[in-house]
């Protein structure tokens, strides 16, 4: 990796050669390691000093509250909580689970609801996902979840809407004007890599406990992507189709609204799916401040070890996920197609009268088969004890339990446990050089000069030990999912059959929400640090899987084909062909896998842990935004570093190798 | 407005690309070179170009890629809006119109037609060719009885609900065509409609193109990058080098007398004979004592082969399609291009 770093290093670094500003970083963080262990490093040197640390969170708090109270947006986000949003969110909690608000007209009987999903999934994407979307709503009533799984809905039926509309008229604004969307950009990156509990507390404060400010934080978290897709997709409107535009005598807004946004169809409805993906996960989330629904049921389960239920709210979550991602991105693949002239009204509008006839049908039938409207809890067919018990006996059979116990004993003792010393043993501005070297070492200059800056603040954020904890979890996480995410990849990625259904594996596990990888790391390893490596692991290695088979899949025959004839061994070609050609694509999931990473650890908190996550997760309970914020923009920063060191080489060297 | 005033005129435009072109443009010592322009950060898209088009004319625009003759086209319909120089459209100059006169204008009076095609996908081929009808706000019948004439010229009667994906290369560029026609624009821009579909499909669609022409004499900028389709359709063929129209005239006096060495490339390999007219070839009358039946000025040499090699006058006079002697042809010359003997 040096030599390809080298070779397309900025050659305008004149006298600052790369390799010079390394060993100068380098040999100033070990002179710095060395005089600590020989004691002659002066304290101030070693961690900073409480003295010189920044009241930044006081200040934060300041600037809050003045803006909250003295400038009265207080009021403007209570009467949006209080008015229009809780009036949608009553409305919608009304009609999915029956809570006594205006229409009066629910709750909507779960057979219905099914039947018009196995419509819509047939319209999408025919009888596999007719039966998809059937089979998740009869489960999750089957298996007596339906009111929980109807207050998660109910949230993200209104969530998913705004964060759409919210997302789409910023993404047009974005890229109508250009200072708009450089203003932007930055704040998006941010905002994809801040925590999630950094979302929930201002929600909290500015939109009052409950489903409102669950809203406004999903919301907020889902917004990002979709600007961000809009943006794309209105870029990508081919030439010729504005310019056809522009010559039938469109105004700017016939041309918005005729021409730009349904050519950027595509791109659009990738959007919906991802705002929707990441509602889902949010919502699961803000269980955390108290919002019902699968995400506190899970919660509550999983905090009092009972494994079969936590396992059965995860099966519907995740048939959930499977079944929103799946007919929204067959939303997106649908082409319109035509009509035979003169085909009467009804067949036209066949699908929607059968859903409209069914709903209808099976409204009335639940009148009168009242297990047609709700499964009662005597007769729902939850068997959370038995699978309980079997877990429980699985986990205690003396193989597994040894197997277990010994990883983990091995993990802590050995690996974990020694490194986090380590790491918490170097001293702050060699930390610091050290990571800038290597930021600069893979990205060059830019991302070098922002890892120093972005870790500057983070040093004199107060909380530097914990934020190397949480780096500690993330990069011993990151590093045994690459020890075993690479190999699964490229084994899978050496027959065609393989390499599909893992990826098809893969793209379903990244639907999951995050809260779901916790539940097997609990399982095998009970409440400790290997459990939230153990979860951050799987989670990290997903996108690590799937980026090593995309990158060898997508190597161009004729160059394997131009190894073969070259008389290479299948080591040589991959190691000298295949390899070299991947590695961009290979690091874009590295990257992810950093980015995961860093999400994971936060929600791991959960597990308990002593990092920043847990710190955030404290001030959920009281009133500290500062602080909140403070310990939020430190895992952020620290996340960007790693982002823009490693996408930048991944960019440098896709444009070095010509595969753009 | 006179009959004989040019419909489009453009005198001295010029389309730079780059970071400042207007204050670059006036600072621009005359006769700069096109490599000398790109060597101080500029593109010149069209630099300098004077053209006249006259009404129901065919003009083609003949050029490699970059060549700059899509740029010219877009500053005709003000795509582009130029660095320098005029362009007139019905003498009106339409760098002055606001957005609102430039919206009517193309509105009412331009239709163009793209290289790969520019229907919307979401559209249907009836809404697509009443696209710009219902932009002008006409009602939803009017446009749909306009749409459906406009389809059934292009023949594609039957395909109405049908959605662009689901149509072949040059159905769907019957689509454009459709489209570009339907509001009836007195001129019509076409840029290279035709180099996006396979060889055999083009021919029927110059054909096709023929006879609408034929049927509509509309004006039209046509652009093109084959010569043999420049020569096939143009009353007067422009080629363009690097933003520069080189040779602007008929097909004839192009085979026949190319101004510069680059247009003198493109013509080596054409059979003159089937290019050049008798009435292109042929000399003012000045007193030559002319005998015998005339031949027709519009056929080409190559038509009339047979006439060529049997007649046996030196001097063969030629008349014009109602019949009157305008010229007199040389019958070695004809001879001379017939053999491709010059």
């Amino acid at each position: 990796m040096a030599t390809l770093s080298t070779d397309i290093s900025d050659t305008r670094d004149g006298p600052w050669g790369q390799t010079k500003v390394l060993t100068a970083l380098l040999v100033t963080a070990f002179a710095l390691i060395l005089a600590k262990a020989i004691g002659i490093l002066p304290e101030w040197l070693n961690r900073i000093p409480e003295a010189a640390i920044p009241p930044t969170a006081q200040v934060l708090d300041a600037i809050f509250n003045f803006i909250q109270n003295d400038l009265g947006l207080i009021y403007v986000t209570r009467f949006i909580a209080e008015g229009p949003l809780e009036f949608l969110l009553d409305t919608s909690a009304n009609l999915l689970e029956g809570k006594r608000r205006w229409p009066y007209l629910g709750p909507i009987p779960w057979s219905a609801i099914a039947a018009v999903a196995a419509v819509v999934g047939y319209a999408v994407g025919g009888w596999r996902l007719a039966a998809l979307g059937a089979g998740t709503f009869i489960w999750t009533a089957a298996i007596g979840q339906w009111k929980i799984a109807m207050q998660t809905m109910s949230v993200i039926v209104v969530a998913a809407p705004l964060a759409f509309l919210l997302g789409l008229v910023l993404g047009i604004a974005a890229w109508k004007y250009g200072w708009f969307e450089r203003l932007l950009k930055p704040i998006l990156s941010v905002l994809q890599t801040l925590p999630f509990f950094t979302y929930l507390l201002p929600a909290v404060i500015f939109f009052k406990v409950g489903p409102t400010a669950g809203a406004v934080a999903t919301i907020t978290f889902a917004i990002p992507p979709m600007i961000l897709m809009t943006t794309l997709g209105l870029k990508k409107v081919s030439p010729e189709v504005i310019e056809a535009g522009q010559m039938s005598g469109c105004t700017r807004w016939q041309m918005l609204r005729h021409v730009y946004v349904p050519a950027a169809r595509t791109e659009v409805l990738v959007g919906v799916n991802q705002v929707i993906m990441l509602c889902l996960a949010m919502v699961v989330l803000t269980a955390f401040i108290g919002m019902p629904g699968l995400g506190a049921k899970l919660l509550a389960m999983m905090g009092s070890f009972k494994l079969g239920r936590s396992f059965e709210i995860g099966v519907t979550i995740v048939l959930l996920a499977v079944t929103l991602d799946r007919m929204s991105k067959a939303w997106v693949v649908k082409q319109p197609v035509h009509f035979e002239r003169g085909t009467p009204w009804w067949k036209r509008h066949q699908i929607s009268l059968v859903a409209l006839g069914l709903f209808v049908g099976f409204t009335l039938l639940a009148q009168v088969f009242p297990i047609l409207a709700e499964v009662g809890r005597k007769q729902h067919l939850s068997q959370g004890k038995e699978i309980d018990v079997a877990i429980k006996s699985f986990l205690a059979i003396d193989a597994i339990k040894g197997t277990t116990e010994w990883l983990r004993w091995f993990l802590n003792v050995k690996v974990l446990i020694p490194f986090r010393n380590t790491l918490l043993a170097i001293p702050t501005p060699a930390f610091i050089l050290l990571v800038v070297s290597f930021a600069y070492w893979v990205g060059g200059r830019k991302p070098g000069i922002y890892a120093a800056i972005f870790f500057t603040i983070v040093a004199f954020s107060g909380w530097w030990d914990r934020s190397v904890i949480t780096l500690y979890t993330v990069i011993s996480a990151v590093a045994l999912a690459t020890m075993i995410g690479i190999p699964l990849g490229v084994v899978a990625a050496r027959s065609n059959r393989w390499s599909k259904s893992i990826l098809l594996a893969c793209d379903t596990a990244q639907t999951f929400p995050s809260f779901i990888y916790l539940i097997p790391a609990i399982m095998l390893f009970g409440v400790n640090d290997v459990a939230v490596v153990f979860s951050i692991l799987i989670f990290a290695a997903v996108p690590l899987i799937r980026y090593t088979i995309i990158g060898l899949s997508n190597v161009p025959p004729e160059m394997t084909e131009a190894a073969d004839m070259s008389g290479s061994t299948r080591r040589q070609k991959l190691m000298s062909v295949q390899f070299p050609l991947a590695l961009p694509t290979m690091a874009v999931g590295f990257n992810q896998a950093i980015m995961f990473a860093f999400f994971m650890v936060i929600i791991a908190a959960f597990i308990g842990t002593q990092d920043l996550g847990q710190e955030l997760q404290r001030t959920l309970a009281g009133t500290e935004l500062g602080k909140n914020f403070v310990l939020g923009l430190n895992v952020s920063l620290m996340a960007l570093t790693f982002d823009m060191a490693i996408s930048s080489w991944a960019e440098k060297r896709k444009r070095a190798l010509g595969l753009d | 407005m006179s009959a004989s005033a040019p419909v489009i005129s453009a005198k001295n435009v010029w389309k730079l690309f780059g970071p400042s072109p207007e204050s670059y443009l006036k600072s621009l010592p005359a006769g700069r070179s096109f490599d000398e322009i790109r060597a101080d950060g500029y593109i010149a898209g069209v630099k300098d170009v004077s053209i006249e088009v006259a009404r129901g004319e065919m003009l083609v625009i003949m050029g490699l890629s970059g060549s700059g003759k899509s740029t010219l086209v877009r500053c005709f319909s003000r795509l582009h809006d130029i660095t320098g120089g005029t362009i007139e459209v019905d003498g009106q100059d339409i760098m002055s119109l606001t957005e609102r006169e430039l919206i009517e204008l193309r509105r009412n009076k331009m239709g163009m037609v793209f290289q790969s095609f520019g229907l919307l996908p979401h559209r249907t081929v009836l809404d697509n060719v009443a696209f710009p009808l219902e932009m002008r706000g006409q009602d939803r019948y009017d446009r749909r009885e306009r749409a459906l004439e406009v389809i059934k010229l292009v023949g594609l009667e039957g395909r109405e609900e049908y959605f662009p994906r689901e149509l072949s290369g040059g159905q769907q560029q019957r689509v454009g065509i459709a489209r570009s026609l339907a509001i009836e624009p007195d001129i019509w821009f076409l840029d290279e409609p035709f180099s996006a579909l396979d060889p055999l499909i083009r021919r029927e669609m110059q054909d096709e193109f023929l006879r609408l022409q034929e049927m509509l004499g509309k004006t039209i900028v046509f652009i093109t990058h084959d010569f043999d389709e420049a020569l096939r359709l143009a009353d007067r063929i422009a080629i363009m080098r690097n933003g520069a129209v080189e040779q602007c005239d008929t097909p004839d006096q192009i085979v026949m007398n190319p101004a510069t060495e680059y247009v003198a490339k493109f013509t080596e390999d054409v059979d003159k004979a089937r290019v050049v007219h008798a009435k292109g070839l042929a000399k003012p009358v000045n007193g030559h004592a002319l005998e015998g039946a005339p031949i027709n000025g519009g056929s080409t040499i190559h038509e009339l082969a047979r006439v060529l090699v049997n007649d046996e006058r030196i001097l063969l006079p030629v008349a014009n399609d109602k019949g009157v002697v305008t010229g007199v042809l040389e019958r070695d010359t004809a001879l001379n291009v017939l053999l491709g003997a010059e």
